[in-house]
């Protein structure tokens, strides 16, 4: 952001010092997720930088933490792993198939009490996570599905929908309607229509809704803490349990790993939200 | 006869404002059997919970269902001296009963709650019930401990009668009700729940106003760079929103640990001697730290799609016509960006409001707010009742805020990423 010549100093300055507080701010963003990345690599079992990395010492690095995590003896994080996958990927797939339907009747300028019913459904990102957990945990229990996987499928769809909700209905604001209207009248079912109109139109909002509601679910902690037993651990509840007792670098090693994923995220959300900003004409 | 020929009939021969209207209703219909599905499956599972939540939080049927025989004949008693036999053969029948379903245990946890001290004179009385003799029951209970001669124990059972209360919310404002019926605050130095309702909204606020303070300059920028540099800031803005939170959590436990990397530089640069390391974190530091760059992401969004909708000429045509850049901010400006801010200080303020990971793990006891004393009676002291009083009682607060929030910023204008 270039200063017009005529930019008078003081002027000058406080836009110097504007950039400098804007630098400071992105830089205590993003900065604390770097240090992780060295630091899952440090050869000693200390959480900081040794003598030997800051020199840049090859002897200092090495990936036994990495190993630690995939073969170590007692180690949780496979099976954490496998069952955050599961979980994550039943949650999604449930909340974009209840998310997605509930956004169509939202859309639709028919739809009665919408004020009140779009509140409900969106209650789960709002209320805060640990009443949500109460709450699912008195559901579960009572519905004999506390500590399995069911119930916490479901207890993440609840906590997902939302996000597919907002999504949804925000791709479908920018919805041409006529399209559908027109395929009707040319003798397409309305399964049809959706599958082969409505659908591909709207596609980008739903993998983003989807993407949330799997980060959701992969990243949940608080509610999977009431609900889960010792078969149902995940990634989250390995690494809350370890960082309250012990930090050690086997747990950055796992969230190495997990920046990994959460940049690839990153990146599938970005060109979805681009590609649907072309695809609805909105050009920025 | 002219109003029928006025009447307007569709092919059919149905009036067609009838058919316009079953054709109205249908869509209505149609669209809300799309959102049926959902609806009905939070409602079952979410909305129904939270109600049985409520119902849990004043429900107080147990001791009511132990001791019936008790509060029955506790009924003519009018609390002054120590009840009389009947009362006290009617505890001894209720109490041999739960005895044999070993189910004294949760009694005088029960009442444990209500008055200190139960706990030995149950288990006293257990042992010593084996070798009662038929009748005089009040000598005999008497006689297993002096506890059981104080009519203050006999209140205190008694005032577990009523199968409903309110005195979770009360314990959960540090307030009972005494002997006489009235409600009193318990001693100053025991007041752990008003300290932690206060603190939870103490650090609230200041995380909302940090993450603003730091939130507006960069929302500000990513708005009036050229695309390809803002595209490129934006994901250090997006990159944290999206990474794990435990990830982001973990990554302050090692920059503010006591050898961590923060200290290092401090001690680098002289502003801290090596060996008096400053406590960063286990304590209110450590929560507002962390709390804050996990939640401006959550101000940066919206203050943002504000933003980047309020033309630049705006601020030129302010400059033009004699306001100093400062002026022309704060006239022009500022005033177009505050519906960004309003919807950005309420989310940031609503999921602080809530938070329990982060304090849990970077705050110690001092930076620990009101959800982690819910959890620790849900998991530890497993009150439940209680921990679903306070669930309630922040719940309603954050309500208030979700409905604020809806009347300023409409809940189906929330934008993700």
């Amino acid at each position: 952001m270039a200063l017009p010549k005529y930019t008078e100093p003081h002027y000058r300055i406080w836009h110097y010092i504007y950039l400098t507080i804007c630098g400071a701010v992105f830089f205590f963003l993003i900065a604390p997720l770097f240090v992780i990345f060295p630091l899952s690599f440090n050869a000693e079992e200390f959480l900081s930088f040794s003598d030997g990395m800051k020199r840049l010492d090859p002897d200092a690095f090495s990936l036994r933490w990495y190993q630690d995590m995939i073969y170590g003896t007692k180690n949780p994080w496979g099976l954490a792993a496998k069952n955050s996958f599961i979980i994550a990927i039943f949650a999604t797939i449930g909340s974009v198939i209840l998310g997605t339907v509930a956004a169509l009747g939202l859309s639709s300028r028919h739809m009665p009490y919408k004020g009140l019913i779009m509140a409900v459904l969106i209650s789960p990102m709002i209320v805060p996570l640990i009443i949500s957990g109460v709450a699912i945990f008195f559901f579960m229990a009572k519905a004999g599905l506390a500590a399995t996987h069911t119930g916490i499928v479901l207890a993440h769809i609840i906590l997902g929908t939302p996000f597919v909700v907002i999504t949804v209905t925000a791709t479908l604001s920018g919805f041409d309607h006529s399209v559908t209207r027109a395929a009707s009248s040319l003798g397409s079912d309305p399964v049809n229509t959706f599958m082969k109109i409505t659908l591909p139109l709207i596609l980008p909002g739903v993998i983003s809704g989807g993407l949330f509601a799997f980060v959701t679910s992969f990243d949940e902690v608080v509610v999977v803490l009431f609900l889960a037993g010792l078969e149902n651990t995940t990634i989250p509840i390995q690494m809350w349990t370890g960082l309250r007792e012990q930090l050690s670098p086997t747990i950055l090693a796992v969230a190495t790993c997990l920046i990994i994923l959460s940049t690839l995220i990153l990146v599938t959300a970005e060109l979805l939200r681009r590609r649907s900003e072309r695809l609805r004409g909105i050009n920025r | 006869m002219s109003s029928e020929t006025k009447q307007i009939l569709t092919t059919d021969g149905i009036p067609l404002e009838v058919s316009l209207k079953k054709a109205e209703r249908k869509n209505k219909i149609k669209a809300f059997l799309l959102v049926a599905p959902l609806l009905f499956f939070l409602i079952i599972t979410y909305v129904f919970p939270i109600g049985d939540m409520l119902f849990r939080s004043v429900d107080d049927k147990m001791v009511t269902q132990m001791l019936p025989k008790t509060f029955k004949a506790m009924e003519n008693w009018d609390g002054q001296e120590l009840p009389d036999e009947e009362v006290f053969a009617a505890f001894h029948e209720d109490f041999i009963k739960l005895v044999e379903d070993k189910r004294e245990g949760k009694l005088s946890t029960q009442l444990n709650y209500t008055k200190n001290g139960f706990k030995s004179i149950i288990k006293k009385l257990r042992r010593a019930s084996k070798k009662f003799e038929e009748g005089n029951y009040k000598e005999q209970i008497m006689s297993v401990h002096k506890r059981w001669a104080d009519v203050e124990y006999w209140r205190a059972i008694q005032r577990r009668a009523p199968e409903f209360t309110g005195q979770k919310y009360l314990k959960g404002m540090d307030m009972y009700v005494n002997e006489e019926g009235k409600i009193v605050s318990v001693e100053e130095d025991r007041r752990i729940h008003r300290v932690l309702w206060l603190r939870t909204l103490e650090i609230a606020f200041f995380v909302t106003v940090f993450c603003f303070l730091m939130a507006y300059p960069i929302a500000h920028l990513l708005a009036t760079l050229p695309m390809k540099y803002s595209n490129l800031l934006m994901i250090c803005v997006l990159l944290p929103f999206w990474t794990s939170l435990l990830v982001r959590t973990a990554s302050w436990m090692i920059l503010l640990q006591q050898q961590g990397i923060v200290n290092d530089f401090f001690v680098g640069i002289g502003l801290v001697a090596d060996d008096n390391r400053p406590e960063m974190m286990y304590n209110k530091t450590g929560s507002y730290v962390a709390m804050t760059q996990i939640l401006l992401p959550f101000m940066v969004l919206p203050l943002y799609s504000v933003m980047k909708t309020i033309s630049p000429s705006l601020m030129r045509a302010g400059k033009s016509l004699g306001g100093t850049p400062f002026v022309a901010f704060w006239k022009v400006y500022f005033p177009l960006t505050i519906p960004g801010i309003g919807a950005g200080c309420l989310l940031v303020f609503i999921l602080a409001i809530g938070y329990y990971i982060t304090p849990a793990l970077v705050g110690g006891a001092s930076g620990t707010l009101i959800s982690n004393q819910i959890a620790f009676h849900m998991k530890s002291t497993l009150d439940w009742s209680f921990a679903s009083a306070m669930g309630l009682m922040l719940l309603s607060g954050v309500l208030v805020i979700y409905w604020l929030y809806n009347k300023i910023v409409g809940i189906d204008n929330i934008k993700l990423g």
